[in-house]
């Protein structure tokens, strides 16, 4: 990394999208800061660096903030070129390809799993996981499509699309215990069940994904809470 | 890469932002197209095939291979196309960060707001969006004072850019809704740089002739309600 580079990531755990963002770095090989953040009670420097949005993660690079979790994975592409492995082909039409995918990611397979654990009824939550698995079911085949049996979106590397996915295993295997059933199941999108194991393996992956037993306690208490709210009102 | 001899296919619907802003794109970069309207209701065998993951405008196809999905396709344009100047988004990497954050901006937080104006089934709806999609203008005048304080033409400098691209596809809904429902989601009392900025976009070169008239637009809304409620 070139000298004098100051990195500093505001994130709180375990929000799959800090995840993202320090996979990005670590597979960069990065170094950075990580300043926890108490969303409750958001600091002064939270708000200054990301006063539009008031939420996490925040890079900060060189005291310059970057906000938007996708927005930071391109940023750390595009600022640091010589280090680790690139995040993006080089083809523009692969490119085109790796982003839209990304971009896949976030507006259906996020979007989809949040309802399955954050519905508050029954309903939401079993539509939310209809949609969610049908958003697996596209992602297979991408993969296949993708990947030409290499093993990642990225083929021998990992790319954005990895990156963007990657950052969701621990909240996919948490909402898998909640919910009772397999999201990424071996026998129905064989890719992605392999994929997922190779990802945690990575040693990038391995030191920032967050401990899914973890997750499960927290995603628990966060639903009490959200019920004991919803009963008060 | 880009020559002589490149196919560029645009599959999209006049009034949609997310089609007006790539065909701007290529103007921009003056590159020849064909144009290729679709009836959202009866989708051609060409847009099933060429994004079968969304089924939605718009879609390039450059030399037979489709690109999807507006900001991937802006993009896309600016990397092969890079030789042509000016740039969609600037050259450093935290300029760049700042422009695809506004532009997700403008799709996330001012479009739904706008769009929920024209598709509202109450007035109480319909008031709700609109403040949404004011909320949303009110911050990006305070961004245009930001970037392009100090007199610059546009978001992205003095040509158009990444985020000029994304809000000013809108420009015509906005007058369009202006006539329909009497909301005025760009007013230079409230907003006046935008509105100042806005008159400068539509007369853009590369802009004219693909940002429509707010009297087809007003058309294709009823239409589209038509629609909708049958």
């Amino acid at each position: 990394m070139a000298g004098g580079d100051e990195l500093v990531l505001l994130g709180t755990w375990p929000s799959p999208f800090v995840t993202r963002v320090e996979l990005a770095l670590g597979l960069k090989g990065l170094s950075y800061e990580y300043v926890s953040q108490d969303l409750r009670n958001k600091s002064e420097l939270l708000l200054s660096a990301n006063p539009v949005h008031k939420k996490i993660p925040v890079l900060i690079h060189n005291g310059r903030p970057v906000c938007e979790s996708s927005v930071i994975v391109q940023y750390i592409e595009e600022a640091f070129p010589g280090d680790g492995a690139a995040l993006l082909p080089a083809d523009p039409h692969d490119r085109a390809v790796a982003r839209f995918w990304a971009a896949y990611v976030d507006d259906k397979f996020v979007t989809a799993w949040v309802p399955t654990f954050r519905g508050k009824t029954e309903e939401e939550k079993a539509e939310g996981m209809k949609q969610l698995m049908a958003a697996v079911e596209t992602l297979e085949g991408a993969l296949n499509d993708i990947s030409k049996g290499k093993p990642f979106f990225g083929g021998d590397t990992v790319d954005v699309v990895d990156v963007a996915l990657g950052g969701m295993i621990s909240w996919v295997k948490a909402t898998e215990v909640l919910a009772g059933s397999k999201i990424f199941d071996a026998e129905k999108t064989p890719l992605l069940a392999a994929w997922v194991e190779r990802f945690a393996e990575l040693d990038a992956a391995k030191k920032v994904l967050p401990d899914v037993d973890g997750v499960v306690e927290f995603a628990k208490k966060r639903i009490a809470e959200a019920a004991a709210a919803a009963s008060a009102n | 890469m880009a020559g002589k001899d490149d196919d560029v296919k645009v599959l999209g619907v006049v009034v949609s932002p997310f089609a007006i802003r790539v065909r701007i794109a290529l103007g921009i970069k003056s590159v020849s197209y064909e144009y290729v309207e679709e009836d959202l209701f009866n989708k051609s065998e060409l847009l099933l095939s060429s994004n079968p993951v969304h089924k939605k405008i718009p879609v390039l196809i450059h030399n037979g291979r489709p690109v999807c999905e507006s900001s991937v396709i802006v993009q896309y344009i600016d990397e092969v196309w890079a030789a042509a100047a000016p740039s969609i988004l600037p050259a450093d990497p935290h300029d760049r960060a700042v422009a695809r954050f506004w532009a997700a901006y403008v799709d996330d937080k001012m479009f739904p707001g706008m769009f929920g104006v024209l598709m509202a089934a109450t007035e109480e709806e319909r008031a709700a969006k609109a403040n949404e999609a004011l909320a949303a203008m009110a911050q990006l005048e305070k961004a245009f004072a930001e970037c392009a304080g100090g007199g610059k033409a546009f978001f992205g400098g003095d040509s158009i850019g990444y985020v000029d691209l994304a809000l000013g596809s809108n420009l015509h809904w906005f007058e369009a809704l202006r006539r329909m429902f009497g909301v005025a989601l760009l007013d230079a009392g409230k907003t006046p740089l935008l509105a100042a900025w806005a008159k400068r976009f539509v007369e853009a070169e590369a802009a004219k002739g693909v940002v429509p008239d707010a009297g087809e637009t007003v058309e294709f809304a009823k239409k589209l309600q038509a629609r909708t409620a049958a």
